[in-house]
C-alpha cells in the first residue's frame, strides 16, 4: 500500500497552492458535467492560469489545448492530473523534463512509481487529493456550504 | 505569500472541546467579530452574472438563497459535520425533516427500506405512513437480532434505519454489527444519534454512513429551537449500481451525475441542491445561532446530564414504586456491554420506568412534581417528564399500550443539569402522591 499520507500534508497544500500561478490539467475534459471542467472553470476564476493538455481537443475554456506537457510554450507550475493511474509515470516523466513546481494527482489517482518518478526529479507530489476542493478548503469558500474543512483557526483572514 | 504561509495551518487533531468552540468558524473576515454573526438575509447580491451562473451550475461554491444555504446556518453545518467525522452536512428545520430528506436523497418509488422497530413514534409514523405514500415499503426489524436484519434485505432495499439510543426504550444500537451487514449488501446505514451527541457516540467511527440529528434536544440544549441535521460519513459508494438517483444523470440538475462529478461530496451536493431545494425545510439562521450556542457546551452538559441521569436511575431502580428502568448504563441492563463499547462517556440521559398503580399512578407521580416540567420534548437542560398513557398515547387501551412497549404506569423522563439532589426530592414528592393513591385505592377496595 501507498503511504498517502506523505502526499496529502496541509502545509504542503497550502505552499502549492500559494507558489502556483500557471496550472497545466493533463486529461481536461471539454464536457461542462465533467469533474475536470468544474475544477477547470475553477481555477480559471480564481485567477490561476490554466492550460489544457488533451490531444483530443483543440480548445477548452477558451484554452489552447496541448496533446502534451512537453508541448507546451510557457512555464508550469503546477501539473494536475485526471488520468488513469496507469498514465501517471509517463506524465511525471514529462513533468520532470518541463521543471514543473508539483505534480497534483486526482482523487484516485493514485500510482506509486509516478510519484517516485516526481520526487526524484525535484517536483513536490499531491496525491488522491482534489485540487479544487483543497483551494476551496484553505483559500476559498468551502464552508459555506456546510462542508467539514477540519481547519480550526481564530486567525482574522482577508476578505473572499 | 510569505504572510500566508508563516500562518499556516498545521496538520493537528484538535480535541473535541476545541472543535465544539471553533469547528467551522473563522472571525468574519469583514468586521473582526469574533461571535458568529447572524445573517438575518434571504439572498445575497451577486458580483456579476458570469457568477451568479456560477453558483448555480454549482461550478462554484456561491451564496444564493437562503433557502438552500446561508452563512449562519453553514457556521452550524460543518460543526456538527466536524464534531461527527463526517464530510459535511445540512441542516434543516426541523428533526423530522432532516431525516425525510436524508430518505428523499436516496430512495425512489418502488424501494424498500429496513428499520428497527424500537423508534421515537413521530418517527414510526414518518417511515410507515409517508414512505408508504411514496411508494416505498418497509421491513421492521428486531435491532437487536443481526440476523433480522441480514435476512429482510431485498434486492430493492436502499438503506438500514436505526438510533443510537432507543426512544424511549434505551436499547443500544450494535452500530459496528449493523454496518457491517448493511456493507455486506452494498447498503448504507443511517443512525439517528440524536439521544447520544457526537460527545457520547459517533456512529460514522463505528461504520455508519448517515447520521440524522434532532438539534432541537442535546444539541440546542436549552429548549428554545426547532431543528435537525443530516451528517454523511463521504465514504459510501453511491456508484455500485443500487442508487441512480445518485450516480445517474439528474434530470432535476441538467444532466449532473452528483457522485461522479463531486466524488465524496455528492451525496451532500444533492442532498443540499435538490432535496432541501425541493422540499423546502430550510433552518433559519437564528436557530442556527442557538444550536451554535448549545454546541459551545455540548461536552459539559452532556457529563452533567449523564452523571444525573445515572444518579436517578440509580435512585429509581432502588424504590420500591418504580420497576423496570430502562437506562440501559444501570450495572444490570442488558444492553450495558453495547454502553461500555459505544458509550463509554454515559448513555445519555433519557428512559422510561413503570409507575405502580398503573395509569392512575403514572398521572399521580406527575400531578406530584413541581420541579420536573410535564411536556412533550427532552434534551433541554431543566429535568423534563411526560406520561405516555396519558398524552402522547392517549387514545391507546391498556394492551394496545403494552404493544406500543408503554405500560399504563410508564412514565419518561430526561433529565437536566440541575442539583441532582433536588431532583430526587422532587420525584419523592411525586411517589408520596401515588403511595397516596395506591393507599385511597386499598381502602376503597
Amino acid at each position: 500500500m501507498t503511504d498517502l499520507g506523505r502526499y496529502q500534508d496541509p502545509l504542503t497544500i497550502q505552499r502549492v497552492l500559494h507558489a502556483t500561478g500557471t496550472i497545466a490539467i493533463v486529461g481536461l475534459s471539454n464536457n461542462e458535467l465533467r469533474a475536470s471542467y468544474f475544477v477547470g472553470y475553477y481555477l480559471k476564476r480564481h485567477g490561476y492560469r490554466v492550460i489544457p493538455v488533451n490531444p483530443r481537443e483543440k480548445e477548452i475554456l477558451g484554452e489552447t489545448s496541448y496533446p502534451s506537457l512537453l508541448d507546451v510554450p510557457v512555464p508550469v507550475d503546477l501539473v494536475n492530473v485526471f488520468r488513469a493511474p496507469d498514465a501517471l509515470p509517463a506524465i511525471a516523466r514529462e513533468a520532470v523534463e518541463i521543471k514543473a513546481g508539483a505534480l497534483w494527482c486526482q482523487f484516485g489517482v493514485i500510482n506509486e512509481e509516478g510519484a517516485r518518478i516526481a520526487e526524484t526529479g525535484g517536483v513536490t507530489v499531491v496525491m488522491d487529493r482534489c485540487l479544487k476542493i483543497e483551494h476551496a478548503r484553505y483559500v476559498g469558500r468551502m464552508h459555506w456550504l456546510g462542508f467539514n474543512t477540519r481547519r480550526i483557526t481564530s486567525v482574522r483572514a482577508g476578505l473572499q | 505569500m510569505t504572510d500566508k504561509l508563516s500562518r499556516a495551518e498545521q496538520a493537528r487533531e484538535f480535541g473535541f472541546e476545541t472543535r465544539q468552540l471553533h469547528a467551522g468558524q473563522r472571525p468574519d473576515p469583514n468586521t473582526g467579530a469574533r461571535a458568529v454573526p447572524i445573517f438575518q438575509t434571504t439572498s445575497y447580491v451577486f458580483e456579476d452574472p458570469e457568477s451568479a451562473a456560477a453558483y448555480f451550475n454549482l461550478q462554484e461554491y456561491g451564496n444564493t438563497y437562503s433557502r438552500i444555504m446561508n452563512p449562519t446556518v453553514a457556521v452550524f453545518e460543518e460543526r456538527v459535520a466536524n464534531l461527527e467525522g463526517g464530510a459535511g452536512a445540512v441542516a434543516f428545520a426541523s428533526g423530522i425533516a432532516a431525516q425525510a430528506a436524508a430518505l428523499f436523497t436516496l430512495l425512489q418509488p418502488g424501494d424498500h427500506v429496513v428499520s428497527s422497530s424500537a423508534l421515537y413514534g413521530g418517527t414510526v409514523n414518518q417511515l410507515k405512513h409517508l414512505l408508504r405514500k411514496m411508494s416505498v415499503e418497509l421491513t421492521w426489524v428486531d435491532p437487536d437480532d443481526p440476523d433480522a436484519w441480514r435476512e429482510a434485505v431485498r434486492p430493492n432495499t436502499k438503506a438500514f434505519f436505526g438510533e443510537t439510543i432507543g426512544n424511549p426504550s434505551g436499547n443500544v444500537l450494535d452500530i459496528e454489527t449493523v454496518a457491517a451487514i448493511a456493507h455486506e449488501h452494498e447498503l448504507p446505514l443511517i443512525v439517528d444519534n440524536t439521544f447520544a451527541t457526537p460527545y457520547l457516540c459517533r456512529p460514522i467511527e463505528w461504520g455508519a454512513d448517515i447520521v440524522i440529528h434532532s438539534a432541537t434536544k442535546f444539541i440546542g440544549g436549552h429548549g428554545t429551537s426547532i431543528g435537525g441535521v443530516v451528517v454523511e460519513a463521504g465514504t459510501f459508494d453511491w456508484s455500485n449500481g443500487r442508487f441512480p438517483v445518485i450516480a445517474d444523470a439528474s434530470p432535476a440538475y441538467h444532466g449532473l451525475r452528483f457522485h461522479e462529478t463531486f466524488g465524496m461530496y455528492g451525496y451532500l451536493m444533492k442532498l443540499r441542491a435538490e432535496t432541501l431545494r425541493d422540499l423546502g425545510g430550510a433552518l433559519s439562521p437564528f436557530n442556527a445561532f442557538l444550536f451554535l450556542q448549545g454546541l459551545e457546551t455540548l461536552s459539559l452538559r452532556m457529563d452533567r446530564h449523564v452523571e444525573n441521569a445515572r444518579a436517578v436511575a440509580a435512585f429509581l431502580d432502588s424504590h420500591e414504586l418504580a420497576s423496570n428502568v430502562t437506562y440501559p448504563g444501570l450495572p444490570g441492563n442488558k444492553y450495558r456491554p453495547l454502553v461500555d463499547k459505544y458509550l463509554p462517556r454515559g448513555a445519555g440521559a433519557v428512559f422510561s420506568f413503570d409507575c405502580a398503580g398503573g395509569r392512575d399512578g403514572g398521572q399521580g407521580l406527575i400531578g406530584g412534581l413541581t420541579l420536573w416540567s410535564h411536556l412533550a420534548n427532552v434534551g433541554d437542560a431543566k429535568s423534563l417528564v411526560i406520561h405516555p398513557a396519558s398524552t402522547t398515547h392517549r387514545q391507546l387501551g391498556d394492551e394496545e399500550l403494552r404493544a406500543a412497549g408503554v405500560g399504563p404506569g410508564t412514565v419518561r423522563l430526561s433529565v437536566g443539569t440541575e442539583s441532582v439532589e433536588d431532583l430526587i426530592w422532587d420525584l419523592e414528592q411525586g411517589f408520596a402522591r401515588v403511595a397516596a393513591t395506591i393507599g385511597e385505592k386499598v381502602e376503597t377496595v
